[in-house]
């Protein structure tokens, strides 16, 4: 049916637009980049644009709770301090590393769904306080940076697979697979939309808000800890940088408007929370190939999130109850 | 007739009040059983109860024999209850079938099937008589009216063996409304028990086969439909106890006043909810505005105070035409209208704040220079405002929240007192209000009056605007359908034209 078609390019049409966004921004910077489409340049193009694009994802599933995790990027950087211990030695203790890696991740995120669901905090404060505990278990995993990580498999995810294909983006497409598209078309994620959506509704239709909410806080913490473990690969070792972690959080939330979800939940994707990371990533690149001061940089990501956001705000000029405004 | 569900001595408290007394209840497969009673009778406690929204305090629930106790809505919709509710359980961001199946999605390997929920979906609409509506529509993208359907079809494809709606006509439109009268009557002759709360009572009549009439929260009467006249049913849901005695009014000013009304509305209609308002508020009047809970009386409160974007029509203060396009411009010198909102907590006060701060709120303009608030005449201008109204607030830099309920009411009238205003719009100031509270806001209306201020009140109390109002303005559906006034200003016409049925019943 055709209709059925434009039911489906409506609902993931911020998903479509940020897509749309950065094959042309993309594409600028290739043509525009000395060496040009090589796989070299879209390999450290991909290397760079999955770490935030997978915080990105990790952020959209609370936000699409109405929620908000704060401590995506610190879970990141802890999970870099803790896999630059133990995804060490033989293959087999190697894997054991990435394992107890993302149980960790998982935990952490556990834990801030269960303060939010039980301790019935805002997610806000919760994931600032958590978030800072986060980073504190990483400085003292990693005082100063250093450690080390299996070199085998870093060079195997960081390098290209024969046919020049970057290895990071099969992991970024095994990620969705694996995650999200479950996530997406289970009950739980349905009912994360529902709660985003209108919680009362979501309460009166008999939907169990609290597991859904500690399902997708756990989610989003194995998810940042995939991005954690995935910059150990890239840098060959730990660093405990609040820094990074800040800007991580940051960027996260920033991609997830840009690529079409509402912070007031209830819909969007974390698809389009991966273009709008690469977007936000090629903007960064873009600055570079056309010579302009890096300074420049942060004001350019400046504007293109306030027009992104100010898309999403255009129907409040329909409103004709004024109070409706602030519900 | 055998019973399937049995409220028995069922009772509900919020705080001091009854919603519910020993009420009970039964309904039967097959049947239609309507619920009747004016606002607050306890109508929606009751099916909040059924549905396991609200636990009662006391008494039995007992389905098909057995007594179970719901303690989420989930359990009662387990147990073959659906309820469609007054305010829509939708999520506005989902599409039609996404909620429709939003309880119990069907899965196939644990993932959503969406062939099958599509096909659930379908099936639900088109027993619901709503076959055009897209299942992949967003609900947020329909109309009211179609967005009632969608919210039946879900409660539908739930297969429920009660089935409960709750004034769910409202706010249809009337194909829709023929579509489910046809449903009803087809789900009754296959053995659903429905329950049917409506303030229509020609829908009543057309729909119902057994009615229950409630009144200050307990069970008047139980009776097959047909069996009693409209105006004995009306006289079943009035006679409430005249708690205590009102200020008396003064001699009706003469129609042929000559003085310029405080306010004079012409024509005034917005987004289809209000039509046509026509009414004058002398100086010294109070008007009161009649009529079910949600007839347009808050709309015209709101329309008037700056708040909805488009409205047409005329308004006059002081006999100035005025376009009013804030609650800043309303609350302004040249035009005075202050505005009590029905909702206190949210609308009202800004409860983490001090007393202080929230009373001199509205008028700290009048206790500024140059922006710089003069701490000792707003100190002057609140320390009398309490001694008037005799709020009684321990201490004024205790936050609002901390008061009763009567006292903050009070906080928010006389927040606006503060500001002088000309015209006084009150949105049921007095619900929820201890008696002695209530009492003090009606001598206080009163002197507002005799003091020269226009006073317009809504009240879900019909004893209250009898006892307040010198003349009372009745709404249905967004028009003043009657003035009362006088001797014809009593609780039976009051009840009779808010139900839509005053030729009959009036005498």
């Amino acid at each position: 049916m055709r209709r059925d078609w434009l039911y489906h390019f409506r609902e993931f049409r911020g998903a479509y637009a940020a897509g749309a966004m950065f094959v042309v921004i993309f594409a600028v910077y290739i043509a525009k980049h000395q060496t040009g489409w090589a796989v070299p340049v879209l390999t450290t193009a991909a290397n760079k644009g999955v770490l935030l694009a997978i915080v990105a994802m990790a952020q959209t599933l609370p936000v699409l709770t109405s929620g908000i995790d704060l401590s995506v990027g610190m879970v990141f950087v802890l999970a870099n301090c803790l896999a630059s211990h133990v995804v060490v030695g033989t293959p087999l203790q190697a894997a054991a590393g990435c394992v107890a890696v993302l149980a960790t991740g998982a935990l952490c995120g556990f834990v801030n769904g269960a303060i939010i669901v039980w301790g019935r905090l805002q997610p806000i404060v919760t994931t600032i306080a958590t978030g800072t505990v986060y980073y504190g278990i990483a400085l003292g995993l990693r005082p100063v940076p250093g450690g080390d990580v299996h070199a085998g498999l870093a060079d195997a995810l960081t390098g290209a697979l024969p046919g020049g294909v970057p290895a990071m983006l099969v992991v970024l497409v095994g990620v969705v697979v694996v995650v999200w598209l479950p996530f997406r078309r289970s009950v739980v994620g349905r009912a994360a939309l529902a709660i985003g959506s209108s919680e009362a509704a979501a309460y009166m239709s008999g939907v169990d808000i609290g597991r859904t909410k500690l399902v997708t806080y756990t989610l989003a913490g194995l998810l940042a800890a995939i991005a954690g473990l995935l910059l150990t690969f890239v840098t060959y070792s730990g660093e405990a940088s609040s820094a990074s972690g800040g800007v991580y959080t940051l960027n996260s939330i920033a991609a997830v408007v840009i690529g079409g979800t509402s912070l007031a939940g209830g819909a969007g994707s974390a698809i389009g929370s991966i273009f709008g990371a690469l977007v936000l990533r090629t903007i960064g690149d873009l600055l570079f190939v056309f010579d302009l001061e890096p300074l420049w940089q942060p004001l350019f990501q400046g504007v293109i999130l306030l027009v992104a956001v100010s898309l999403g705000a255009l129907q409040l000029l329909k409103v004709t109850d004024r109070l409706e405004i602030f519900r | 007739m055998e019973a399937i569900l049995r409220l028995e001595e069922v009772s509900k408290r919020y705080g001091g009040v009854h919603a519910l007394e020993r009420a009970s209840f039964a309904c039967a497969p097959g049947h239609i059983h309507a619920l009747l009673g004016e606002n607050g009778a306890g109508k929606s406690t009751l099916i909040k109860v059924m549905a396991g929204v609200v636990q009662p305090d006391e008494g039995r629930i007992v389905l098909e024999g057995s007594e179970r106790r719901f303690l989420h809505p989930q359990e009662a919709v387990a147990a073959g209850i659906a309820c469609i509710f007054q305010e829509l359980s939708l999520m506005p961001d989902l599409s039609v079938a996404d909620n429709i199946c939003i309880t119990n999605p069907p899965r196939r390997r644990g993932l959503i099937d969406r062939r099958a929920q599509r096909r659930i979906a379908e099936a639900a609409l088109a027993r619901a008589g709503a076959e055009g509506i897209h299942p992949l529509a967003p609900v947020a993208s329909l109309s009211l009216s179609r967005r009632q359907m969608v919210e039946i079809a879900k409660a539908l494809a739930r297969e429920p063996k009660i089935l409960i709606l709750d004034e769910a006509t409202s706010a249809l439109t009337a194909a829709d409304v023929e579509r489910v009268f046809a449903l009803l009557h087809r789900l009754r002759d296959e053995g659903l028990a429905i329950v049917y709360i409506s303030h229509r009572m020609h829908e009543v009549a057309a729909l119902a086969d057994d009615c229950s009439v409630f009144r200050n929260g307990r069970h008047v009467a139980t009776f097959a439909a047909g069996t009693r006249s409209n105006a004995e049913t009306v006289a079943m849901m009035i006679g409430r106890d005249i708690e205590h005695a009102y200020p008396p009014k003064p001699a009706p000013l003469p129609a042929s006043d000559a003085r310029t009304p405080a306010i004079e509305v012409r024509d005034l209609s917005w987004n289809g909810q209000l039509h046509d308002i026509a009414l004058t508020v002398r100086r010294g009047e109070i008007v009161g505005l009649g009529g079910l809970d949600g007839q347009g009386q808050r709309e015209l409160f709101l329309a008037l105070f700056g708040v909805l974007r488009g409205v047409s029509g005329e308004v006059r203060v002081e006999g100035e035409p005025v376009a009013v396009r804030s609650p800043r411009e309303a609350k302004h010198a040249g035009i005075g209208i202050a505005l009590v909102p029905e909702d206190r907590k949210t609308d009202g006060l800004m409860l983490p704040m001090s007393v202080r701060d929230n009373l001199s709120f509205a008028a700290l303009d009048r206790f500024s220079r140059g922006g710089v608030v003069v701490a000792s005449a707003e100190a002057a201008a609140v320390a009398e405002i309490v001694r008037r109204l005799s709020i009684k607030a321990p201490e004024l830099g205790d936050a609002a929240g901390t008061l009763s309920g009567g006292n903050q009411q009070k906080v928010v009238i006389a927040k606006w007192l503060l500001n002088a205003p000309r015209i006084v719009l009150l949105n049921d100031p007095t619900r929820g209000i201890d008696v002695g509270t209530k009492q003090e806001i009606h001598v206080l209306l009163r002197r507002l009056a005799d003091d020269g201020a226009a006073v317009l009140l809504y009240s879900t109390d019909y004893a209250e605007l009898i006892g307040c109002c010198d003349r009372v303005a009745v709404f249905l559906d967004g028009r003043i359908v009657r003035w009362l006034a006088g001797d014809d200003l009593n609780e039976h016409a009051l009840v009779a034209t808010a139900l839509d049925v005053a030729a009959e019943a009036t005498h």
